[in-house]
């Protein structure tokens, strides 16, 4: 069992950096950002897998050969107040059962209080809003400064929302553009995807990946909302709404030149994104595959 | 307008095109009809006390019946939303949100024609 232990370790630690410092850098996935972005999920699912079953191994190591013997041993030894259970595989355990409880409390609660803010703030656009004229669905909001964004959440919790500002800035085609990419968001409901990864990146602070695969993965929705827009919107209406909705704050030229750029572009061939989701499946087969040889 | 929202929304509406304060009453008579159905002066009431404790509108108890006026006008509480969205660290926007600088529109039109003639090209 000990060397499952290990294994799931140095997986755990190739997974925390070299894996997504790759893959952060890699120029495919913006020719593919639905099958890059289940890739990131395989790296943080089978990432955290890792870690929680590496503690736990190496605390149940000392219980037995097997995993369902040595859960039987340590259950026991609980049960009879054992006091002569060595100190650090109750350490490694009980880290394990931290490490998860902190990830899922952490998700829990970032999922909730998002969930409460976005209601709060459909409200007040329920209440402030009026709807536009050609445009059903979309809620215009009276102010000067040209925004539009969407809320995120089931039902009537969702909406896009323009302002008067943008809707004098932009022409019609490019007015439906925006439009087209923020209801993107809401009909692939990326916010899940963001939530989760934002919940992530605030559970790990300390790996720096977290905040550097929280972003990667927002500019691939990014990308996924531009690639569904497209089904209904001319790509030169939607390259000039990019243009005029990002500004000039630098961080947000940036992702727009990236995202003028690549419509049009060819997508990846399907081999490519085959080798991609081979790879999602045996990032996610690695831990699963360790902790099974501790059954035997 | 049967929903609980739909109601708040007109009410606030006429409580802000109003010059002074309001009485439940006052309001209900105020009211676009819908021609279905009747609404009843409880319902109201309910409705102004949900936006008081939103903070939209404040109860003067010294008449009677109450009378009620906004807390702020409109554009205030829309300038708050405009915050929210514009100003919410990354982290914490409920929002998936796009913002735009300060473009003037002539330099709008120098961008369209930019990419205009690199679409062309």
């Amino acid at each position: 069992m000990l060397t499952a232990a290990a294994g799931l370790g140095l997986f755990a630690v190739l997974l925390a950096v070299p894996v997504p410092l790759a893959l952060a850098r890699a120029d495919w996935t913006q020719r593919a950002p639905g099958t890059a972005a289940l890739l990131w999920q395989g790296i943080a699912l089978a990432g955290g897998l890792s870690m929680i079953g590496a503690l736990a191994l190496l605390g149940l190591a000392a219980f037995g050969d097997r995993l369902p013997d040595a859960v039987t041993a340590f259950s026991r030894a609980v049960a009879e107040g054992d006091a002569t259970v060595p100190v650090l595989p109750l350490l490694g355990l009980g880290a394990a059962v931290l490490l998860l409880a902190h990830l899922l409390l952490n998700l829990l609660l970032t999922t909730v209080v998002a969930a409460r803010e976005r209601a709060r703030h459909r409200a007040l656009v329920s209440l402030l809003s009026s709807p536009l004229p050609d445009r059903p669905g979309a809620h215009l909001i009276d102010d000067p400064a040209p925004v539009a964004y969407c809320v995120p959440g089931d039902g009537e919790v969702s909406a896009t929302v323009v302002s008067a500002g943008l809707v004098d800035l932009l022409q019609p085609d490019e007015l439906g553009a925006v439009i087209a990419h923020e209801r993107a968001h809401l009909t692939q409901r990326h916010h899940l995807l963001t939530t989760a990864f934002q919940a992530w990146s605030l559970s790990l602070p300390w790996f720096p990946i977290a905040s550097a695969s929280r972003r990667e993965v927002a500019l691939l929705v990014e990308l996924l909302a531009d690639d569904r827009a497209l089904r209904s919107t001319a790509p030169d209406a939607l390259r000039r709404a990019i243009a005029l909705v990002a500004g000039t704050a630098s961080e947000q030229a940036a992702t727009a030149r990236v995202r003028i750029a690549r419509i049009g572009a060819p997508p990846l061939p399907g081999w490519a994104r085959g080798l991609a989701i081979a790879a999602t499946i045996g990032i996610l087969s690695v831990p699963a595959g360790l902790l099974l040889t501790t059954l035997a | 307008m049967a929903t609980l929202g739909g109601l708040e929304r007109a009410v606030m509406d006429l409580l802000w095109d109003s010059d002074g304060a309001l009485s439940a009453y006052d309001l209900l008579e105020r009211m676009p009809s819908d021609g279905s159905r009747q609404l009843a002066p409880t319902t109201v009431l309910t409705v102004l006390s949900r936006l008081e404790k939103k903070g939209f509108v404040a109860r003067e108890r010294a008449s009677r019946p109450h009378r009620y006026t906004a807390i702020a006008p409109r554009e205030a509480h829309v300038a708050d939303l405009m915050h929210e969205v514009l100003d919410a660290a990354p982290d914490r926007a409920a929002v998936l949100a796009r913002f735009l600088g300060q473009i003037p529109a002539d330099e709008a039109e120098v961008i369209r024609r930019a990419l205009r003639l690199d679409a062309g090209a």
